[in-house]
């Protein structure tokens, strides 16, 4: 059968080949197997050695120190530890949290955890192009704020937040920031000196890596205390027990080491794609671009098409793999509470599609794309009442539709 | 979400897609749903004198079931009476559809379809006093 064509890096990313293959010294008895917390014999002293180069790879990526490094499961497990890791190190003193609506679910569950255990948590809603209102999140700020946390690039719509004006935000109040990074590795430049940031999350699936493996940053100087979340024997300082996934991270070690020579060869051709995917749609009567492009990675594009449903309009992509709204919501039938929080109206919601560009995309499959969401459109428009409505000239609003 | 292959036909291969003049009295139209919700289905039924569905056509916005679901039901009302297509049930839709629970909400919608369009047919030609007994 062949194969669709995969237009949903956003959700998860193939290993690339150069990964894959320095990944597989680490699995049989004739590779690197051994324990790294082995300090006993040469099996563990050799896993302990990869597992440095790798950290160092990864640490270099953000400008980071190596010591600043913890593995996690995933950005998931990176959010929670951060989140909950720090609110519960912290709780007698401080207990408010800044974030946004439009987090991934691992940062909203964890606040709204955090909210069940007395923190209070304040979800600041975004502009019609996602962007957080700095005045608003100043205002916002309590005496006993304990920490922003705040998405760097939104997952279904791309929009980047301003994080070097929101950490200095953080610094002047001493108010710890974590970031995260999820989508923006790989796709912007991140220097956690630079940019002031005490904890920022993110996975190896999205950057060409392995799936299973994370990292969450811990600022060293000055010192970012976290309660563990995970208790064992002691591993990453402490932070995150379990032992270490040596092949798992040997593979995001080798990922951050492609990514810091090819990362801009890559935004380049993110570029070029997400041109030449709009340029071939937009003139389609009745879209609208949910992603501001003036302030957004170049690899997501997210669209309504106006009186085609996007469930609908997926099975009639069937030669593409594409997403309504975020991968992890595509189960339930509420839209997208991303679009939603920045004000689009549900019917809109309900007929958008994440576009997200690889590494691996080519023009041909971008030109076959833009081919059959025309063909696609037509079709599922004639079947649609609200088109024909719309045709006509009558005014969809205006009717009284019995919910 | 797996679909059933007949979803998977009906989807591909929709049945009596179209749309008849409302204004004529023989027609019969209902729309139900909501854009808001994402389904949003139009029926219409044409009515010979005899009280029996001579035709039916739709239009559907919506989800794959929901497409699905409105090109069954015009299937089986045609040829039925008004009497007959009334009694159709949301649960014969899943049933032969083979639809997931979160997808129940479809036939649901077809259904009420089905008895929109009867009464705006019995409405039309004033026979107002025969709504009831259809609903």
């Amino acid at each position: 059968m062949k194969q669709p064509i995969y237009l949903d890096y956003a959700a998860t990313t193939p290993v690339d080949l150069k990964v894959y293959k320095k990944m597989k010294k680490f699995f049989l008895f004739t590779g690197i197997f051994g324990n790294s917390a082995s300090r006993s014999h040469q099996f563990g002293w050799d896993a302990e050695k990869a597992i440095c180069k790798a950290r160092k790879n990864i640490a270099q990526l953000i400008n980071a120190d190596p010591r600043e490094i913890i593995f996690t499961s995933g950005a998931t497990e990176s959010n929670n530890l951060a989140i909950k890791g720090l609110y519960e190190f912290h709780k007698k003193k401080n207990t408010h949290i800044i974030t946004s609506q439009i987090e991934h679910k691992s940062v909203l569950d964890s606040c709204r955890y955090l909210e069940s255990k007395g923190c209070q948590i304040t979800y600041l809603k975004p502009n019609k192009y996602g962007m957080i209102n700095l005045n608003e999140l100043n205002n916002t700020i309590l005496p006993h704020t304990l920490l922003i946390s705040i998405i760097h690039v939104n997952n279904e719509v791309g929009i980047i937040q301003n994080i070097s004006k929101i950490s200095k935000i953080c610094k002047n109040k001493k108010i710890f920031l974590h970031i995260d990074a999820t989508q923006s590795i790989g796709k912007l430049k991140i220097d956690v000196q630079k940019l002031n940031i005490d904890l920022l999350s993110f996975s190896g699936h999205k950057i060409y890596g392995p799936k299973g493996i994370g990292v969450l940053y811990v600022r060293r100087r000055p010192r970012i205390r976290l309660t563990s979340q995970i208790h064992g024997g002691g591993h990453e300082r402490g932070l995150r027990s379990g032992t270490l996934p040596i092949h798992q991270i040997v593979g995001l070690g080798e990922a951050c080491k492609i990514l810091k020579k090819e990362m801009y060869n890559d935004i380049l051709h993110y570029s070029k794609l997400q041109n030449l995917l709009w340029n071939g749609i937009k003139n389609i009567e009745e879209i609208y671009l949910n992603t501001y492009l003036k302030n957004s990675v170049s690899n997501i594009l997210n669209i309504s098409f106006n009186f085609v449903e996007g469930e609908s309009l997926i099975m009639a992509l069937k030669n593409l793999a594409i997403s309504s709204g975020s991968a992890c919501t595509s189960s339930s039938l509420e839209p997208s509470y991303v679009l939603r929080a920045m004000g689009i109206k549900d019917e809109l919601a309900h007929s958008s599609i994440r576009f997200s560009i690889g590494r691996f995309t080519t023009i041909h499959e971008i030109e076959i794309t833009i081919k059959s969401i025309h063909l696609a459109i037509q079709k599922l428009r004639e079947l649609s009442p609200l088109w024909e409505m719309y045709q006509k000239g009558i005014n969809i609003e205006k009717i009284i539709w019995n919910k | 979400m797996t679909y059933s292959k007949k979803v998977l036909d009906h989807y591909e291969n929709p049945r009596n897609v179209g749309s008849f003049s409302s204004k004529k009295k023989n027609i019969g139209t209902s729309l139900v749903g909501a854009p808001a919700c994402g389904d949003v289905m139009k029926l219409q039924i044409k009515v010979n004198k005899k009280g029996i569905i001579e035709d039916a056509c739709f239009k559907t916005y919506g989800c794959g079931s929901a497409i699905a679901s409105s090109s069954l039901m015009t299937e089986w009302i045609k040829g039925k009476t008004l009497k007959e297509a009334s009694k159709i049930q949301n649960t014969a839709i899943v049933k032969e559809l083979n639809l997931p629970p979160v997808k129940i909400h479809c036939s649901i919608l077809a259904e009420d379809a089905i008895k929109g369009a009867i009464s705006n047919y019995l409405s039309k030609n004033m026979l107002n006093k025969n709504i009831k007994k259809y609903k």
